[in-house]
C-alpha cells in the first residue's frame, strides 16, 4: 500500500499535466493553429498572438471572432495586426467553447472556462461582420 | 602513404559537406548541364525590379506564397522568419517569396504585408508579376503552385523553400512547415555559404 502513495504522486502530477482541454486542443490545431501558431504566438505584425493576449480577457471578443471573422487592425497588447481573420461558422458553441477554454488555459494564460451557454449567449451580441 | 591517406581523407570529407547540385541534367555536345533558374524579371514591394542580376554572386532562398493565404504560409513565414534573423546581417544571401495570386497581392499589398513581418526589403524581396510566368519559374524551382478554386484562399501550392547558388543551381529544399526541415536548411545555407 505504501509503494502506491508515489504512484498516485506520480499519476496526478501526469492527469495535472496534461491539458484539460483534449477536444479544444484538436479543434485549436485544425482551425487556429495555421495562423496562430501551435504555440499562440502569431506573426510578427500580421497575426496576433494568442498567448498572453489581453484580448482574450473579454470573451465575445473571442467568440465574435471565431463565429464571424475580423478585419484587419485588430489591437492586441497595444499592437495593431494588420491581416484579416477568416470566420468558421461551421462551429458550435459547444465547439467554440471547448476552443477558448483551451486558449483560456494553455500557454501561461490562467482565465476562467466557460460553458456553451456563455458562449451562445456571447454569439448572440456579435456585431463583427461575416468576412467569409 | 600517411600523407596521402589524409589527403584523401580530407578529399572525401569535403564531398560529403558540398551540396549536390539538384534536378536533372543534360548532355550537350559531350558537355554535362545542370538544371539552372532560367531568366526572370519580376517586382518586388518597392516597385524595384527584381532579376537574375538583383543575386549576381549571392546565393538564395525562394519561396510561393500569397498574402491572405490561410492555410500553410503563415507558418512558412514564421520559419522563414526565424532564417531572417540568423542570416539578414550577411550580404552574401537574400531571400525572395514569389505570390502567386496577382490579382490581389498588388505591390502596394506586398509592401503593407513586408512592413508588418517587420523586415528589410533589400534583404527580403515580395515580388509579383506576369501571373504565366510567375507560375512557370514555380516550376523551374520545382515548386507545385496551381489556380485551384476549390483550395482554402483559390491556390493550392507547396510551402516548400528552395535554395539556389552562385550559378542559379538548385542546391537544397525543404518544407518550410516543418521546423526540423527547416533547422537543417539553415545547415545547409551555412554549408552553401562556406563554399564560397
Amino acid at each position: 500500500m505504501k509503494a502506491s502513495v508515489p504512484a498516485l504522486i506520480l499519476a496526478f502530477v501526469l492527469v495535472a499535466c496534461q491539458n484539460r482541454y483534449p477536444q479544444g486542443e484538436n479543434l485549436y490545431r485544425a482551425y487556429c493553429a495555421n495562423c496562430h501558431m501551435e504555440d499562440g504566438s502569431g506573426l510578427a505584425r500580421l497575426i496576433p498572438p494568442l498567448a498572453g493576449s489581453d484580448r482574450l480577457t473579454e470573451l465575445a471578443n473571442t467568440v465574435c471572432a471565431i463565429a464571424h471573422g475580423a478585419q484587419g487592425g485588430v489591437v492586441v497588447n497595444g499592437i495593431t495586426y494588420s491581416e484579416p481573420m477568416p470566420s468558421f461558422r461551421n462551429l458550435t458553441p459547444v465547439e467554440i467553447s471547448n476552443i477558448v477554454n483551451y486558449l483560456h488555459t494553455s500557454w501561461g494564460n490562467a482565465l476562467p472556462p466557460v460553458n456553451p451557454a456563455q458562449v451562445e449567449a456571447a454569439l448572440d451580441d456579435c456585431q463583427e461582420p461575416d468576412l467569409r | 602513404m600517411c600523407v596521402v591517406l589524409a589527403g584523401l581523407l580530407a578529399c572525401s570529407e569535403q564531398q560529403e559537406q558540398q551540396l549536390p547540385v539538384l534536378g536533372p541534367s543534360s548532355v550537350e555536345n559531350g558537355d554535362t548541364i545542370r538544371h539552372r533558374i532560367p531568366d526572370f524579371r519580376f517586382v518586388n514591394q518597392d516597385s524595384q525590379w527584381v532579376t537574375n542580376t538583383t543575386f549576381a554572386d549571392k546565393i538564395y532562398v525562394a519561396d510561393f506564397f500569397f498574402t491572405s493565404c490561410p492555410s500553410i504560409c503563415p507558418k512558412v513565414k514564421k520559419n522563414m522568419l526565424r532564417m531572417y534573423e540568423r542570416f539578414s546581417d550577411d550580404p552574401r544571401i537574400r531571400f525572395i517569396s514569389h505570390s502567386i495570386d496577382t490579382k490581389r497581392d498588388t505591390v502596394g499589398r506586398l509592401k503593407e504585408y513586408a512592413s508588418n513581418l517587420e523586415v528589410d526589403g533589400s534583404f527580403w524581396h515580395f515580388v509579383t508579376g506576369d501571373k504565366k510566368a510567375l507560375f512557370d519559374i514555380a516550376d523551374e524551382y520545382f515548386v507545385s503552385a496551381l489556380e485551384d478554386p476549390g483550395a482554402p484562399g483559390g491556390f493550392d501550392h507547396s510551402g516548400r523553400l528552395i535554395l539556389v547558388d552562385k550559378h542559379r543551381h538548385i542546391r537544397s529544399f525543404c518544407n518550410g512547415t516543418d521546423d526540423e526541415e527547416v533547422d537543417m536548411f539553415m545547415k545547409d545555407i551555412e554549408k552553401l555559404l562556406n563554399e564560397g
